[in-house]
């Protein structure tokens, strides 16, 4: 904390008394000419889960997939600043962005199982990364992560079924596994309810609060009060600028800027 | 009185019909609401039109069908005509040379009777063009006359003259129906013949296929049905399928978008090739290459014209058909499947291998199925290059025969029209049209279903 009065700038950006995991520093993001993402620095926390919050279209989503750089796969988006996974700059050439994505999982805002067995979809991950040394291995992999998930005593009877043919509740739940599977060390999950009803929202966030200390945890919502149920940090974004960072319970009780307030009590957005 | 005259009366009557009603329509007195008239004044034109046009017409159609017998009747019962001679074929010469030197044609070698007749025929043509006419405007002029009685304010025109539409438009579609269905019972009833001469069973398992054997011929088609599969969905589908697949996923995953722009419209081209084209260049260029290259590597039994020839260049015409099918079906699977994949840490193969084409393959599938129907169906090329030897062998190399080869074959040169050999044609024609059927109908299930999947 001794940097505290010499780097102004980042002190609010800390994640509080947590080793960051992640670290961005002046990031902006270029949809052609169009800046989408204006000079943002936040740490993200290895113990903690983190909110994105913000009006619709001010980059929460774009600033996500920055962390895993499926940007890349945006031909018009340019990403320049620097983030780092442990300390690595992960747009630097020496990063394989294959290897990179397998440690920085995703999870989507509308469901998206392959249309493949349940099995085959958690089963996805490892195979293409060689975690698994034979089947009886493969098979542990799968029932960890569907029992991880929450999924494991609703499908085991059912693997060879297909994924998608399960409500949408589970098979976000089995995305979720999917990306467990493959061990990452953060997950990123962009309005990961927003398709769902209540009760499969509330299981979600229940599953949130177990992997919470395992991965480091970083959720895009829409929703003030999952952000306050599930996060103990949360970022406010507004037209691309990171306006507020600090502990969730800061953030909604005591918010230092009025934007945020006027967000958070519904005046805009 | 030609036809084409009676038909401008007509039009020129249905035109003063528009004029009419419109113009009737058109003083209708000005009103709103539900005093309003019905329809626009030209709907009311329409309808007047239509009324004069129509009947006429239908009219028109049947006495050209019933004149030609009135005029010979007339003729035949002219004095002159007790001349005629008995023997058919020379009455029937005779009368056909009157007919045409009455219609104003010249002839060397004329018969006597023949000018004595023409006279009289041409007087029996013009007395019923004349009728024709009379009977055609007064039905015309009545029609038109009594729809424009009809009009009125609240007379509902444009309702009329939809329904008159509507019926036109199924008119047309039904022609095309019945003229397929009339192609499918003429084909079924000759091929019926034909079984009832050579026994189904022989025909469908038969191995020996020499139409010009013996009295009858030997019709066993196996050969045939063979010949058509090795070189329609075999040699064909080991060309098209993969270039047409992997030309597809570079496409639709690789290609920039200038790329694609331009690349696209190139390969569709190769659809657009007469297949004739395909056929010479097969036979010219394609055939004798490979028949060098098979003496080169000592292989027996190779022939100028080879399956390998014939399959290689369908397989290259197919291309077009199978790729944009394939296009279409990668297309189609959600965007948000290729970023699940991409976000697992799979790079671009490994999502197009495992995730993209497994999930496009129903759609995939059921455009090889459109494509092997109509590989098999196709004809120019092999008739041009795989030869009319009709073997049962499985070396590319060698000269096979196919279904439509036979059936060009069987029907070319004079034969007459109910031996055997000919009906045979309709026998083949029949089990390739049932086969593609089969597979057209398979495949565009498979297709649908998958479409409704991400739908
Ligand atoms: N692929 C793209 N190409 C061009 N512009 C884009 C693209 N994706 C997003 N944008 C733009 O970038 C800005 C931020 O979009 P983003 O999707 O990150 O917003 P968001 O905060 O996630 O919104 P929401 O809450 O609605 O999901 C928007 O103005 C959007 O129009
Ligand atoms: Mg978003």
């Amino acid at each position: 904390m001794a940097d505290h009065s010499l780097n102004d700038m980042a002190a609010g950006q800390r994640a509080s008394n947590d080793p960051p995991k992640m670290e961005a520093r002046n990031v902006d993001v270029f949809y052609g000419a169009k800046q989408a993402i204006k000079n943002v620095s936040i740490d993200v926390g290895m113990e903690n889960v983190t909110a994105f919050i913000g009006p619709s279209g001010c980059g929460k989503s774009t600033f996500l997939r920055t962390l895993n750089r499926m940007n890349d796969t945006v031909s018009s988006a340019r990403v320049t600043g620097e983030i780092t996974l442990d300390g690595d700059d992960i747009y630097s050439p020496e990063m394989d962005v294959v290897q990179l994505r397998a440690r920085v999982g995703m999870v989507f805002q509308k469901p998206n199982p392959f249309p493949k067995s349940i099995y085959e979809n958690v089963a996805y991950g490892p195979r293409i990364h060689g975690l698994a040394s034979g089947k009886a291995d493969m098979d542990a992999i799968v029932e960890k992560s569907l029992r991880r998930a929450g999924l494991w005593d609703e499908v085991k009877d059912r693997l060879s079924e297909s994924g998608t043919a399960m409500s949408g509740g589970q098979q976000q739940r089995l995305c979720i596994a999917r990306a467990i599977a493959v061990e990452p060390e953060v997950i990123l999950m962009d309005e990961p309810c927003s398709a769902l009803d209540p009760i499969a929202t509330a299981k979600i966030e229940e599953l949130i609060h177990e992997l919470r200390g395992r991965y480091a945890i970083v959720i895009v919502t829409h929703n003030m009060q999952q952000a306050a149920r599930v996060s103990q940090r949360t970022a406010f974004f507004h037209l691309g600028t990171l306006v507020e960072y600090g502990d969730t319970s800061e953030i909604f009780t005591n918010p230092r800027e009025t934007r945020t307030k006027d967000y958070i009590t519904g005046r805009y957005g | 009185m030609t036809p084409g005259f009676i038909l401008l009366v007509i039009l020129a009557l249905a035109v003063a019909g528009w004029f009419a009603g419109r113009a009737k329509a058109a003083a209708f007195p000005r009103a709103t609401g539900a005093a309003r008239a019905h329809s626009l004044p030209s709907q009311h034109g329409w309808f007047v039109a239509i009324w004069a046009a129509a009947p006429a017409l239908i009219f028109l159609a049947v006495w050209a069908a019933v004149v030609p017998g009135l005029t010979l009747n007339e003729v035949l019962r002219a004095p002159a005509a007790s001349a005629l001679p008995a023997f058919p074929m020379e009455r029937a010469a005779i009368l056909s040379q009157a007919r045409a030197l009455s219609a104003g044609q010249t002839m060397p070698e004329l018969h006597p009777l023949a000018a004595s007749l023409a006279s009289v025929w041409g007087a029996a043509a013009t007395r019923y063009g004349m009728i024709g006419l009379a009977l055609a405007a007064l039905l015309a002029f009545a029609g038109g006359a009594w729809a424009w009685t009809r009009l009125s304010p609240r007379f509902r025109a444009r309702t009329r003259v939809e329904r008159i539409v509507m019926g036109a438009l199924l008119g047309a579609s039904l022609i095309a129906i019945l003229t397929t269905l009339g192609i499918v019972a003429s084909l079924l009833f000759e091929s019926l013949r034909f079984f009832s001469r050579v026994s189904p069973l022989d025909f469908l398992f038969g191995t020996l296929w020499s139409p010009q054997s013996g009295d009858e011929g030997t019709f066993g088609a196996v050969p045939l049905f063979w010949g058509t599969i090795f070189i329609g969905a075999i040699i064909a589908m080991l060309v098209a399928i993969p270039l047409g697949l992997l030309s597809a996923i570079y496409l639709t995953q690789y290609a920039p978008p200038a790329a694609r722009r331009w690349l696209k419209p190139i390969l569709e081209v190769l659809a657009g090739v007469p297949t004739v084209v395909y056929g010479y260049f097969a036979a010219l260029t394609v055939a004798p290459a490979i028949r060098g290259f098979a003496a080169t590597l000592g292989i027996p039994g190779a022939s100028s014209e080879s399956a390998l020839a014939a399959g290689l260049v369908m397989g290259v015409m197919i291309i077009p058909f199978v790729s944009s099918m394939a296009d279409d079906s990668i297309a189609a699977v959600p965007q948000s499947m290729r970023d699940g994949s991409l976000a697992m840490g799979a790079t671009t193969s490994e999502t197009i291998r495992r995730v993209l084409v497994p999930a496009a393959l129903p759609g995939v599938v059921g455009g090889v199925l459109l494509a092997v129907s109509r590989a098999i169906g196709e004809t120019m090329i092999v008739v041009m290059a795989a030869g009319l030897a009709a073997n049962l062998t499985a070396n590319p190399f060698s000269s096979v025969t196919t279904v439509t080869t036979q059936i060009v074959q069987l029907l070319t040169g004079d034969q007459e029209f109910d031996s055997a050999k000919t009906l045979a044609a309709f026998a083949l024609g029949l089990v390739l049209f049932i086969v593609t059927l089969l597979l057209n109908i398979v495949a565009l299930r498979v297709v649908k279903k998958y479409r409704e999947a991400y739908e």
